[in-house]
């Protein structure tokens, strides 16, 4: 175990917390950018620094292919190739294994992709995983997991279930470095309360430095998301990080955060920021639209960062589209902003107005009161009364 | 559980393509210059003259203040004239002081005049480019044409002009029609109504009082008349035709002045026939304008006839005033501008070499080096190394050895050189960082030499420098 992780401040399943790690010492709830590559997209170290990002993500799956785990490793780690000062994590390649599946061949043994570099048969196993993310050298190190979309319903998800406890065992033994860095393991199961409730035993059976909340945020109803989550962070334990992969979208961090996870990571704010569309408290601006052409006002007049302080939409919205510029100014300022939710979500815990928080986002995200079902539900279960936020139900 | 067959290797490249790296269509744009050559084999990296180079504090939050224009307007002194006899006899240095008092000091000439998209480089944003040289890294390109589509004059004007727009309300524009990328002049399409352009929306006219609506509402502090730059191998006629339309189109531009010229630069044209550039340097010479803007150089003439034509402009130009030319990119061009008397170049040689992947590593302290460090190892390309190739891979060091750029204090070789492979944006960016440092760098040295009173020998040994691969390259006869 190379982490400590001292929760700081509570309101009922909510909690922020102190995370000790190798590299850097970070505060949760975090949102982490994905620099898959070795790299976010656009904006230089000085820059996330500046923004506030504390732990980046890389890809096992993308830097084995490019430039190459021996490469990285002869010069002395991810880190330091990259000059990155702070926290990183590697995923174990596994999510790749549904986005490329029409690549991949799934087995006990491991996963066969067949590499889009050079089209070789790339064999991706768990003791494979750990040892490319050992090279790397990343604070935390993901176990490689047997993902199923959550659309999929069947005897597949079982059988996912039990093969990511397998494979977990394979990870740990195959895991050279647990001085140095975290093997977190991956719940799995579907959407079955069954089976993750048997997965979840199962980590945590294997006293692992921290545990993810893996196979959502792929297209399922959000009802079941937060069910999901709530599930699973109610059985996780209390003194361990919990990292909801591929989330998100701000409201679902707000949500999961209020159901007690900690950490997050999504390509969403940097991706959708290269289509010109900028995160606002409203939800999202998109800067494409010929309305933006004569607005003079900030992305976001609160908002502190360098692009908001600096530029107009109007100029923004001559850059989106035509000019590079736009995508570094937009990714500026979207991470800014899901930094800003982070920091924003760990204060008001620490200060013990966190339920002011949630209402207020939700007012500024609902305006008219139109709350989703499924927030309400979700608020309920964490204890959050949010019911001033939520237009009357006609009778 | 179904799996599907795996398809062939270019479909999952596209596919991989697609979901990893998508950024606008416009970048990268389709062409390089044919300059660009890759190199054969490895090359040394050089130091860098020992002088200390300034940069500034960092500024991300800057207020919005707008500044009169009082403040803006800038002011060019010669600070030692040309010698006049010799080679490069009308070589000479000057100042760019910014009207109005207040901290900033000038600007010194020869200068690069760093270019822009819409008023910001292309990829270094206002935070990474308050750590280029100071106050060289101040001079920036605007090309009013960037404009034409949107943001609307009026929105502009609201917002304050340029430098309020993006974000630099230190920085100093200097505003000519046309750039080499993205804006080209299209003296095909242009008639008596306008001068013609080919940008990314198609083929824009663009009239004298449509120019000067953007010049008013930029708020640039130094700019060109609109202009009819013409390339080298048109007839006479059409020469003739293009000198009577930039100076009525100077005309028309100056009564639509509200600040009568005071930040004019008059467009000299003439193509390649020396009497029409002689002609039209005196009559643009007789407008009330601060300085000039030689048009239609870069545009097909060999650089061999382009000394006696820039020297048959600048020998009737008044010395007092500044001189400005697009295009002219290469070192070896701006060497041979400045000989020329020239004061100012803006040139998208960095913009291109960066997207190719290339970085400059050219010695710079010519002076300094005796001439046999110079000639050291033969076969080498000296001016730049193409980070795509192979054996950067593992290379730690910087992209040149000592240089005080964020790239080269930050990455290394092998980082950059991942980045090329994988085609991610930071590598443009990063390039773009080094590759403008190292050509202000560039211009540093030049005015050293002037200053020593040394130039013609720091162009000889620059260009013996640069031809010596390609002499060795000749086996013994």
């Amino acid at each position: 175990m190379a982490l400590q992780f001292e929760v700081v401040g509570r309101f009922n399943r909510a909690r922020a917390s102190k995370l000790t790690l190798p590299h850097y010492v970070v505060q949760t709830p975090m949102f982490m950018p994905v620099g898959t590559q070795g790299t976010i997209k656009g904006l230089t170290n000085s820059q996330l620094e500046d923004i506030g990002c504390q732990i980046i993500l890389g890809n096992t799956y993308h830097l084995a292919l490019r430039p190459g785990a021996e490469l990285i490793d002869e010069l002395g780690g991810l880190h330091k190739f990259m000059n990155w000062k702070r926290g990183l994590l590697t995923d174990s390649g596994g999510f790749q294994m549904v986005s490329l599946l029409h690549l991949a061949d799934i087995t006990e043994e491991g996963v066969t992709f067949q590499s889009p570099v050079d089209g070789k048969p790339m064999l991706l196993t768990p003791e494979e995983s750990i040892q490319i993310q050992n090279k790397i050298g990343a604070d935390i190190i993901m176990a490689l997991d047997d993902v199923v979309r959550t659309t999929i319903t069947g005897p597949r998800i079982e059988e996912a279930m039990y093969r990511t406890l397998r494979w977990m065992d394979r990870c740990i033994a195959a895991h050279k470095r647990p001085d140095a860095q975290n093997l977190f393991g991956i719940v799995q199961g579907g959407l079955d309360p069954v089976l993750r409730d048997i997965c979840v035993r199962g980590l945590v059976e294997r006293n692992l430095p921290g545990y993810a909340i893996g196979g959502l945020a792929g297209g399922e109803d959000k009802d079941s998301f937060w069910r999901v989550v709530a599930q699973c962070t109610a059985a996780l334990p209390e003194d361990k990080p919990r990292y909801v992969m591929g989330v998100g979208y701000p409201l679902d961090i707000v949500v999961c955060s209020a159901l007690g996870a900690d950490m997050y990571d999504c390509v969403y704010p940097t991706r959708t920021a290269r289509f010109g569309t900028a995160l606002v408290p409203e939800g999202v601006l998109k800067l494409k639209h010929n309305a933006m052409a004569s607005d003079e006002r900030p992305i976001v007049s609160t908002c502190s960062c360098m692009v908001c302080k600096n530029y107009t939409r109007a100029y923004i919205h001559s850059l989106v589209t035509r000019d590079a510029m736009g995508s570094q100014l937009l990714s500026y300022h979207n991470l800014s902003y899901m930094m800003r939710l982070s920091k924003d979500l760990h204060m008001s815990i620490v200060e013990g107005r966190f339920p002011e928080y949630v209402r207020g986002f939700l007012r500024t995200q609902f305006p008219k009161g139109d709350v989703p079902q499924w927030v309400c539900n979700a608020m309920e279960v964490a204890g959050i009364d949010i019911s001033s936020c939520c237009a009357p139900v006609p009778v | 559980m179904h799996v599907q067959a795996a398809k062939t290797v270019s479909h999952i490249l596209h596919n991989c393509r697609q979901s990893e790296n998508s950024y606008p269509r416009s970048y990268p744009p389709k062409t390089l210059l044919p300059f660009l050559t890759p190199p054969k084999t490895p090359t040394l990296s050089f130091r860098l003259a020992s002088a200390p180079i300034k940069t500034r504090e960092p500024n991300t939050n800057k207020t919005k203040s707008k500044v009169s224009i009082q403040v803006r307007l800038m002011r060019f002194v010669v600070t030692k004239p040309s010698a006049g006899a010799g080679v490069a006899g009308k070589a000479r240095l000057g100042a760019l002081y910014l009207g109005g008092g207040g901290a900033a000091p000038p600007i010194e000439t020869p200068a690069l005049v760093v270019p822009t998209r819409r008023g910001l480089p292309s990829f270094i944003s206002r935070d990474l480019l308050d750590r280029l040289p100071y106050p060289d890294s101040l001079l920036l390109h605007l090309c009013p044409i960037h404009f034409i589509v949107c943001p609307s004059t009026r929105t502009i004007k609201n917002i304050g002009g340029v430098h309020e727009m993006v974000g630099l309300q230190d920085h100093f524009f200097i505003a000519s029609p046309g750039d080499s990328v993205e804006s080209l002049p299209e003296h095909g399409g242009t008639n008596k109504i306008g001068a013609a352009f080919e940008t990314p929306s198609g083929r824009r006219l663009i009239n004298p009082k449509d120019y000067m609506d953007i010049i008013s509402s930029t708020r640039p502090n130094l700019w060109a008349s609109l202009a009819d730059e013409v390339p080298a191998w048109v007839t006479e006629k059409r020469n003739r035709l293009s000198i009577d339309r930039t100076l009525k189109w100077l005309d028309d531009c100056l009564s639509l002045d509200q600040e009568k010229g005071a930040s004019t630069l008059g467009a000299v044209v003439g193509g390649p026939n020396i009497e029409h550039r002689k002609k039209c340097a005196t009559e643009v010479s007789m407008r009330n304008v601060s300085g000039f803007y030689l048009g239609g150089f870069g545009l097909g003439e060999s650089i061999e006839e382009r000394s006696a034509l820039l020297n048959a402009v600048t020998n009737i130009l008044p010395e007092e005033k500044i001189r400005f030319v697009s295009r002219l990119g290469l070192p070896e061009e701006v060497l041979q501008g400045v000989a020329a008397g020239i004061d100012l170049f803006d040139s998208t040689y960095i913009y291109h070499l960066t997207l190719g992947g290339f970085a400059l590593v050219f010695p710079l302290d010519i002076l300094g080096e005796a001439p046999e460090a110079l000639l050291r190892n033969s076969s080498n390309d000296y001016t730049k190394i193409n980070l795509h190739a192979t054996i950067y891979r593992k290379d730690t060091s910087p992209i040149v050895d000592k240089c005080s750029c964020y790239t080269c204090q930050d990455h290394t070789r092998a980082y950059l050189n991942h980045l090329l492979n994988v085609h991610e944006m930071l590598a443009q960016i990063l390039l773009e960082i080094h590759n403008t440092h190292h050509y202000l760098g560039f211009f540093r040295s030049i005015r050293r030499a002037l200053k020593q009173e040394k130039f013609e020998l720091f162009r000889e040994r620059f260009m013996e420098s640069r031809r010596v691969h390609l002499t060795e390259a000749v086996p013994y006869s």
